[in-house]
């Protein structure tokens, strides 16, 4: 009998300096708090370990925040941890998150010998005005000694985070920032454009280019849409060129090395997230952690279940839950195919029928058909995608498949 | 029981918008125990709770009080609530004929403005004995004295021995009730003639029929007398005669001449009982209706549709529901190629139009797409038929018509003099003719103006109010019809006539018109897969036009294990967007771009 797979997630919350565009949760700690948090951590992994016989864990990300700002020894021992409360599968893909300027050659070699063999590096951009501009604490040089680094103790997999549409950048100083790292051949890239967020200093900055870019004007700082579609289509071309395959909307990699877990949340696979404000899906079911720190940490110490005595759920809710929700069919219709047409590969016509027991044309024959009208949408081999024009205006297409 | 025509007070309260008329009602009523504390909500004459938000009284409301006056005798008073706005010019007129006598409320801080004028020769025109009323004397800004005087030189009434009250606080309420007493006339007329009752409001109701509001002048009614409406020919036997207490109808035997209450005859339909329309006894007949009924007609259309066309036979049933209450409201089924099925609506004014649309809205929970309001022009066809056009779709060629005209009101705004010029410079901007102007006194004038109606339908009483800081008040009546040069402005939407946005202009303005037009629904319609040309035309001509954009990039680029709620949000928020579009041809348009040609003069 097949054994159920799932996905794990663990959250580090603290960075060294919060960079001006930043909305995750993050935040500076000293050396006590970050030993506590990852103590109370520790106490969630076993717990959940235990309720989680049933599965085999076939990745694993340890994202922040900055991870390697801490010691490695708490890293060391998280990972300790997980081996000991899960069935980690022996080829399982072990991901970190990682700042340039961060890391030392004992922090990544203490990595490698606890299994972690992928390093995600957020570089953001190639320039350092950029950077100093982004508000990121290190400089490209500091990036190209860390991935140096990170070569040299053996780390085969390894990503790099760009950005595109930051403010006064153009197209062709986005072509620089590409040119410098490609010459690195990274397994991985992710290119993203840049979000103003609100809440955030850039937001303070920005936020009347946002408005005008969505009223159709043309911004101050911020690039003109023109510009920014046009960034988009320069990293397709030259990811494509230098051998990379676009394999979801902002991520492209090198044949064999797609990210496997982050694959997982565009497939809907299981994953647990563990952590202050980590998210989890398991069975249909959608958590997230609270977020206050020192709510966390007191109620990791008398972990509880079933605080919302719903016996239906597979895994309940604990004391650590801020929100639970059962995902409704039509619920999981709508992810499957928002989810899933991000992937470049689409969803598969035999999946869908095999998920929800229906055939994808009983239920989205003139979605599909319009789509595929306008030029958005094809269909080859079972496999139904977005076309190239329909990756450019994904929200436009993917919100048609909400009820 | 008899009751004496001497101790009868029928009367109403006339004043400018905000003067206070509502509160003084209240205070009458509570003052004389009509109602106890405990059921009196504030201002009860306006009982629609949409009256109540807006502070205005649409249609009338009576109510009977008892009073016992200083000289030890009871009286019975009637008070006729009058609706407050021009819209209903015609029901107010109807209301004060079935008074004896009229409260004049001016406010004490604000003195005589054009509706006091307006609402004054009204009731002086109706043969009303006017007995005016300082309101609102706790204000630190009150100048009574003022006041007083200036309601002897502008009215040309005696007002020193007005009371001096604060209808809000109560303050000489009993020397208001006094003077109802001493001030207003008794009502005459014969018991014993042929019964003649003018009718001054109706309601249906679903169990008696219609109510019919009457004031009887002559004669008698009785419960089983036949009667007969004289203007609609309806004709019926009386089920129920009573008066109004406040807030419901109390049956009684008998109404004889000189009394204010309603009978029931089991009538289906509110336009059989028309507002100034004679109740007479079918049996035997007054000689003559009373003076002044006419047919009131609808000054201003528009098109309303439901937003969900399915919801098409629920709009109808509303529409129909407020016609029996309301038979000045019409309608008629209309189609648009933009927005489907729908009604073409006619009211009196606009602010009747925003009551409807606010009622079918709020009692009816209906999502309703209106165009813009126009007025009706007359069409002078060159085979010599004159049309009157509702809906500017329906404008023949221009090569069969000869003429158009539109309708013209006669206006008076009254102003502090340092707007003067300012209020003129708007009145030549909306193609008005200057009629004259008179200083009621140093620092206030009357101005008339005759102004087209398609002009001031819009915002003009908004551009009034603020062009003269809120010092302007504004009165006006049809005047009729004058030839205009006009011309359909149609629009263009990705190369496709949008009949629903078309509309009638004056010719001179078309080029401006269409130009904001264009600028106006380039903002409101969103970008789409294409571009979209927006056009403006006379007459196949285009005059005017902008494009909105193609769509190039709408991505989240981020989306992890942590986002997807979040993401899912942002859908929805796109997928409910679009809901509230309407498809015409390939083009999603948002409703409330129909309503564009409204906010043409907003910045």
């Amino acid at each position: 009998m097949g054994e159920k797979t799932m996905e794990l997630y663990l959250h580090i919350p603290f960075c060294m300096k919060k960079c001006e565009y930043c909305d995750f949760l993050s935040f500076p700690a000293n050396e006590s708090t970050q030993q506590v948090y990852v103590e109370a951590l520790l106490r969630e992994i076993a717990y959940y370990g235990k309720k989680c016989k049933a599965y085999r864990v076939s990745t694993v990300y340890i994202g922040g925040g900055t991870p390697t700002w801490l010691g490695e020894e708490l890293i060391v021992s998280v990972v300790e941890a997980l081996y000991q409360a899960f069935s980690v599968d022996l080829d399982a893909e072990i991901t970190i998150e990682c700042n340039p300027g961060t890391v030392s050659e004992r922090k990544l070699r203490a990595y490698r010998n606890v299994g972690i063999n992928r390093l995600s590096i957020g570089l953001q951009s190639a320039l350092d005005g950029e950077l100093r501009l982004l508000g990121r604490v290190h400089t490209f040089d500091q990036f190209l000694q860390t991935y140096d680094l990170a070569r040299r103790c053996g780390f085969e997999n390894i990503n790099v985070d760009l950005m595109s549409a930051l403010p006064e950048q153009t197209a062709e100083r986005f072509e620089q920032s590409l040119q410098q790292v490609l010459r690195l051949k990274p397994e991985h890239l992710s290119v993203y454009s840049l979000m103003i967020e609100k809440g955030t200093p850039f937001y303070d900055i920005y936020k009347f280019d946002v408005v005008k870019l969505q009223a159709g004007l043309r911004p101050v700082s911020l690039p003109s849409e023109d510009e920014e579609y046009r960034m988009m289509k320069l990293a397709e071309r030259l990811l494509a060129d230098a051998g990379y395959r676009q394999y979801e909307i902002s991520n492209y990699a090198r044949p064999g090395f797609a990210c496997r877990h982050n694959i997982g949340y565009w497939e809907r696979a299981n994953y647990l997230g563990m952590g202050l404000g980590a998210s989890s899906l398991m069975e249909n079911i959608r958590y997230a952690n609270i977020s206050d720190m020192d709510r966390y940490i007191r109620e990791s110490t008398k972990m509880r279940e079933g605080i919302w005595q719903n016996e239906e759920d597979e895994l309940p809710a604990t004391n650590m839950h801020a929100s639970a929700e059962r995902l409704g069919r039509k619920a999981q219709i709508e992810e499957f195919m928002f989810l899933g047409l991000r992937l470049t590969d689409g969803i598969t016509r035999e999946r869908f029928a095999r998920s929800f027991g229906v055939e994808i044309e009983a239920i989205y024959e003139d979605v599909l058909r319009k789509l595929e009208g306008d030029g958005l949408l094809a269909k080859r081999a079972g496999h139904i995608f977005l076309t190239e024009r329909g990756r450019d205006l994904s929200n436009y297409a993917l919100a048609r498949f909400l009820f | 029981m008899a009751i004496s025509q001497d101790r009868i007070r029928n009367f109403c309260i006339i004043a400018h918008i905000d003067h206070g008329k509502s509160t003084l009602a209240d205070r009458i009523i509570e003052s004389t125990g009509t109602l106890t504390s405990r059921e009196m909500q504030a201002q009860v004459l306006d009982n629609m709770e949409l009256e109540r938000e807006r502070g205005i009284t649409i249609k009338s409301q009576a109510v009977r009080i008892i009073y016992k006056a200083k000289d030890g005798e009871e009286y019975i008073f009637n008070l006729i609530d009058t609706p407050g706005h021009v819209d209903f010019n015609y029901e107010v007129s109807r209301s004060l004929a079935a008074c004896d006598g009229a409260i004049l409320v001016v406010d004490a801080a604000q003195g005589v403005e054009a509706q006091t004028l307006a609402n004054v020769y009204l009731a002086l025109d109706h043969d009303l004995d006017v007995m005016p009323v300082i309101n609102k004397i706790d204000l630190p800004s009150a100048q009574p004295d003022e006041v007083i005087r200036e309601i002897e030189d502008v009215i040309g009434i005696e007002a020193q021995d007005a009371p001096r009250i604060s209808a809000k606080t109560g303050l000489n309420i009993d020397q208001v009730l006094e003077q109802i007493v001493e001030k207003i006339p008794a009502p005459g007329g014969d018991p014993e003639a042929p019964l003649q009752a003018l009718i001054f409001d109706a309601l249906y109701d679903p169990y008696k029929g219609v109510i019919v509001f009457c004031r009887i002048k002559e004669g008698t009614v009785r419960v089983g007398d036949p009667v007969r409406m004289m203007a609609t020919g309806a004709q019926s036997e009386v089920t129920e005669v009573g008066y109004f207490g406040a807030g419901q109808f109390l049956p009684c035997g008998e109404l004889s001449a000189g009394m204010v209450g309603y009978l029931c005859a089991g009538i289906k339909n509110v336009a059989d009982t028309r507002v100034g329309d004679t109740v007479t006894n079918a049996d035997r007949p007054c000689a003559v209706p009373l003076p002044g009924y006419k047919k009131v007609n609808p000054m201003v259309y528009c098109g309303m549709y439901p937003a969900d066309s399915a919801r098409y036979p629920e709009l109808r049933d509303a529409l129909e529901k407020l016609q029996v209450n309301d038979a000045s409201l019409h309608f008629e089924p209309e189609t648009s190629l933009a927005l489907g099925f729908g009604f073409r609506c006619g009211f009196l004014g606009l602010l009747h139009l925003e009551i409807i649309q606010e009622r079918l809205e709020r009692e009816f929970n209906l999502d309703l797409v209106t165009t813009a309001p126009g007025v009706i022009y007359k069409v002078h066809k060159t085979d010599g038929e004159v049309m009157e056009l509702t809906n500017p779709s329906n404008l023949p060629d221009p090569s069969e018509i000869e003429y158009m005209e539109e309708p013209v009101v006669a206006a008076e705004i009254m102003v502090t003099s340092d707007y003067v010029g300012a209020i003129m410079t708007l009145c030549q901007e909306r193609r008005g003719t200057y009629i004259s102007m008179e200083y009621l006194e140093e620092t206030r004038a009357l101005i008339k103006y005759d102004l087209p109606l398609n002009e001031i339908i819009y915002d003009f009483f908004d551009a009034l109010k603020s062009r003269s800081r809120g010092y302007a008040s504004f009165d006006y009546e049809l005047k009729g019809y004058v030839r205009s040069e006009l011309v359909k402005l149609d629009i263009l939407i990705n190369r496709e006539q949008v009949d629903a946005l078309s509309f009638i202009v004056f010719k001179d303005s078309a080029y401006d018109r269409g130009r904001r037009m264009c600028e106006r629904l380039k903002e409101e319609i969103p970008r789409h897969l294409f571009e979209i040309p927006i056009q403006a035309a006379v007459g196949g001509k285009i005059i005017a036009r902008e494009t909105v954009k193609a769509m190039r990039k709408d991505v989240l680029a981020k989306c992890y294990g942590g986002d997807i709620t979040r993401k899912r949000k942002l859908l929805e928020k796109q997928k409910e967007g679009k809901k509230r579009m309407r498809q015409i041809g390939t083009v999603e348009i948002p409703q409330e771009a129909f309503m564009s040609v409204l906010k043409l003069d907003e910045d």
